[in-house]
C-alpha cells in the first residue's frame, strides 16, 4: 500500500513536471493541477495510511485518524483551486492579447 | 493579553473588505479610506515597535488555544521592524497611487490592503502553515497588482511571475507536508523543541524537508538560479505595485532568517544546513545582479538589479550567521528597502519629465526640475551604491565586517565592492547621460515644449520620494540608535530558546502520541 501511494504521487509530480515545462500555457495549467493533486495526496497521507480509523475519539474505539493533515489539506485545496482559476483567466487574456497560447506571450514561435 | 499583535493584519483585511462592499462608492472615499488605514497602519507598526524595543517576545494566541495547537502570532524585535518598513513602504506606495495609478484599473485599493495584510501576517505568524497562507494572500494580491493597468508586457510578466509562484506554492506544501508527517508539529517554537529529538533513522529525511523550505524562501529572495524572474516583474509593475514589491524580496530572507535561527540551530545535525552554499549562491546572486545593472538600457532595469544585489547581500549575511552578522544585515535591510523604493520614484520622476525617450539612457529633452532631480538622484545614487557618507556605505562596511571570519570571506568582500563599484559606474552613467548633456533629439526639436510638463497631480508621486530621502538620510544621521535596535535584535535572533519559552512556556509537556 505505502508503495503503490508514493508510487502514484511520484508519477504525478512526474507528469506535472514535465507539462510544466511545455512550451503552452494550457499545459501549464494543467501540469499545475496535477502537481497540486499530488501535493494534497502527499500532505493527506502525511497523516499515515490507514483503514477504519475514525476521526474522532469514540468511547470504545481505539486509535483515531490524524484531524490536522485533514484540515491542512482543505486549505491547500481552496487555495491551490483559487490561484488555478487566476492562472486560467490570466492565460485567457495572454492569449487575447498576443492571439497565441505560448508561455511567453506574444513571443514569435 | 494586548490585542496589538493582530492589528497590523487586521486594519488592513478589515479595510480591503470595506473597500470591497462599497466599490461603487467614488474615487475620492476609496482614497480616503485607504489614506486613514494606511497612517492607522504606521501608527500601530510604531507602537509595535515600541512595544518589542523592551526585549520581550510575546505571543498573541488566536482564540486562546495554547501554542502548539493553536495558532500564534508572534511580536518580537524581528518582526515589528519589518511590519514597521512595511507600513513605511505602503505609506510611500500609496501616496504614489494617489496620482492617478489607482483608477488605471479597478479595486487598486483592495488587493493593495490584501497585500499588506499577507505581509505583516506573514512577518507576525509563528507557524509555517500560517506562514504559507499568508504567503499564499500577499502573492494572490501581487498577481492581482501586476496586472493593473494592463497591458501586454504586464500580462506576459504576471504569467511567468504567476506560474513559478505557484510551483513554488506546491514546493512548500510539499515541504510543510513531509515536516508534519516527521516531525509532527508546525509550530517554529515546537520544531525547535523537536528537531534535537529526531531519531537518527529520520535525520536525513528531516534534513531535505528543511531544505526543500529554504528553496521555497530563496525562490522569493531571487537566489541565483531561482531569481531570474524579478527584473521582468519589477519593471513591467506599475509604479505604486514596484515600491511595495520592494519589501516582497524581504519576506523571503526574512523567513529563511527566521526559521534558520529558530529552528536549524538547534539541532546538530541541520545546523549546517545553509553551509557553505548559500553564501556562493549570494556572491553568486550579486555578480548577476551587476551584470544585469551593467546590461540595463533604462533606469529602472537597473533599479530592479540593484534589488537583486542587495538580495544577495542580505543573504550572505544569513549564510554567515551570529550576531555580528545579523545586526549588519537587519541595519541594511532597511538601508537597502528604503534606498530601492526611493531609485524606483525617482526612475518614474525621470521618465515623466523626458516623455518619449522615458528613462532609458538615450539622449532626451532637458528636463524642466533638473536641480531637485539631480539633487534627490545624487543622494539615492550615493546611498544606493555605497560609497560615503550615506547609509549603503555605512551597511556595506557593517556586513563586510560580519563576514571577515567566515570562510567565503574573500568572495563575498570581492563581490560586495566590485558590485558597489558597478553601481556606482552605472548611476553614473545614467546621470550624466539624464542630467550633463540634455538636447532635444533633432526630430523633436521643431515641437516647441513638446514632453516638458509635469502634470499637475504628481505631486503626491513627489511627496512620497521626498519621504523615502527623508528615510534614507534618518538612517544614516540615526545610524547609532538604529544599529543598537538591530544590535538587539540579532541579540535575540541568537537565543533561540527565548522565542521557545515566550511561546511554549517554562517546560512544555505536550503529549504527542507516538508516530510509526
Amino acid at each position: 500500500m505505502e508503495f503503490l501511494v508514493s508510487a502514484a504521487i511520484g508519477l504525478l509530480t512526474a507528469s506535472g513536471l514535465y507539462l510544466i515545462l511545455r512550451p503552452t500555457t494550457f499545459s501549464v495549467v494543467l501540469g499545475l493541477t496535477l502537481l497540486s493533486y499530488a501535493v494534497n495526496a502527499l500532505i493527506f497521507f502525511g497523516g499515515r495510511l490507514g483503514a477504519s480509523a475514525p476521526p474522532l475519539i469514540l468511547p470504545g474505539t481505539d486509535g483515531h485518524a490524524d484531524p490536522l493533515p485533514q484540515a491542512l489539506v482543505l486549505t491547500a485545496i481552496v487555495i491551490g483551486f483559487g490561484m488555478t482559476a487566476y492562472l486560467v483567466a490570466l492565460a485567457l487574456k495572454a492569449k487575447g492579447e498576443s492571439g497565441n497560447d505560448h508561455v511567453d506571450a506574444g513571443e514569435e514561435r | 493579553m494586548s490585542h496589538l499583535p493582530i492589528l497590523p493584519v487586521l486594519i488592513p483585511f478589515l479595510t480591503a473588505g470595506l473597500l470591497l462592499a462599497t466599490h461603487g462608492m467614488g474615487t475620492g472615499f476609496k482614497r480616503a479610506v485607504s489614506s486613514i488605514s494606511v497612517v492607522a497602519l504606521v501608527v500601530v507598526s510604531l507602537l509595535l515597535l515600541i512595544e518589542s524595543g523592551d526585549g520581550s517576545i510575546r505571543a498573541y494566541r488566536l482564540g486562546d488555544w495554547p501554542a502548539p495547537f493553536g495558532i500564534v502570532l508572534v511580536t518580537d524585535r524581528l518582526a515589528a521592524i519589518m511590519v514597521t518598513l512595511t507600513a513605511m513602504l505602503a505609506a510611500a506606495a500609496l501616496l504614489t497611487a494617489l496620482s492617478g495609478t489607482d483608477t488605471e484599473g479597478r479595486h487598486f485599493h483592495v488587493f493593495f490592503h490584501l497585500q499588506i495584510a499577507g505581509l505583516n501576517g506573514a512577518f507576525l505568524t509563528g507557524d509555517l502553515f500560517n506562514l504559507f497562507v499568508f504567503f499564499e494572500i500577499l502573492l494572490l494580491a501581487s498577481y492581482a497588482l501586476l496586472a493593473h493597468g494592463g497591458g501586454v508586457t504586464r500580462t506576459r510578466a504576471g504569467l511567468a511571475y504567476v506560474v513559478l509562484n505557484l510551483a513554488g506554492s506546491a514546493l512548500f506544501l510539499i515541504a510543510l507536508g513531509l515536516t508534519y508527517g516527521t516531525l509532527g508539529t508546525l509550530n517554529m517554537a515546537d520544531l525547535a523543541r523537536v528537531l534535537p529529538m529526531v531519531a537518527f533513522g529520520d535525520q536525513a529525511l528531516v534534513r531535505t524537508t528543511l531544505a526543500l523550505l529554504v528553496a521555497v524562501f530563496v525562490l522569493k529572495a531571487a537566489l541565483l538560479p531561482l531569481g531570474f524572474w524579478l527584473p521582468h516583474v519589477y519593471t513591467a509593475a506599475t509604479l505604486p505595485v514596484a515600491v511595495l514589491f520592494v519589501i516582497m524580496t524581504k519576506v523571503g530572507i526574512y523567513a529563511l532568517l527566521r526559521v534558520s535561527t529558530i529552528g536549524f540551530v538547534t539541532a546538530p545535525f541541520t545546523a549546517d544546513l545553509l553551509q557553505p552554499w548559500l553564501a556562493w549562491l549570494a556572491i553568486g546572486t550579486i555578480a548577476l545582479g551587476s551584470i544585469g545593472a551593467l546590461a540595463a538600457a533604462r533606469l529602472s532595469v537597473v533599479v530592479a538589479n540593484i534589488v537583486m544585489i542587495s538580495s544577495g547581500t542580505l543573504l550572505l549575511g544569513v549564510a554567515a550567521g551570529g550576531v555580528n552578522a545579523y545586526a549588519a544585515m537587519l541595519y541594511y535591510l532597511v538601508n537597502t528597502t528604503v534606498v530601492t523604493a526611493g531609485l524606483f520614484l525617482l526612475a518614474d520622476r525621470v521618465s515623466r519629465q523626458r516623455g518619449a525617450v522615458a528613462d532609458f539612457f538615450e539622449k532626451g529633452p532637458r528636463m524642466a526640475g533638473i536641480l531637485a532631480t539631480g539633487g534627490a538622484y545624487l543622494i539615492l545614487a550615493v546611498a544606493a551604491s555605497g560609497v560615503p557618507p550615506l547609509s549603503g556605505f555605512l551597511g556595506k562596511i557593517m556586513v563586510m565586517q560580519s563576514l571577515q571570519e567566515t570562510s567565503t570571506a574573500v568572495g563575498a568582500w570581492a563581490a560586495m565592492l566590485l558590485s558597489g563599484f558597478v553601481v556606482a559606474l552605472v548611476l553614473a552613467r545614467a546621470a550624466s547621460r539624464f542630467f550633463w548633456e540634455p538636447g532635444l533629439p533633432d526630430e523633436e526639436a521643431s515641437t516647441p515644449e513638446p514632453v516638458r510638463q509635469i502634470s499637475s497631480n504628481t505631486g503626491s508621486t513627489d511627496a512620497a520620494l521626498s519621504g523615502m530621502i527623508a528615510c534614507a538620510i534618518v538612517i544614516v544621521l540615526g545610524a547609532a540608535p538604529i544599529s543598537d535596535y538591530m544590535r538587539a535584535t540579532a541579540d535575540q535572533l541568537a537565543r533561540p530558546a527565548g522565542y521557545v519559552e515566550a511561546i511554549l512556556g517554562d517546560s512544555p509537556a505536550i503529549r504527542r502520541e507516538r508516530r510509526p
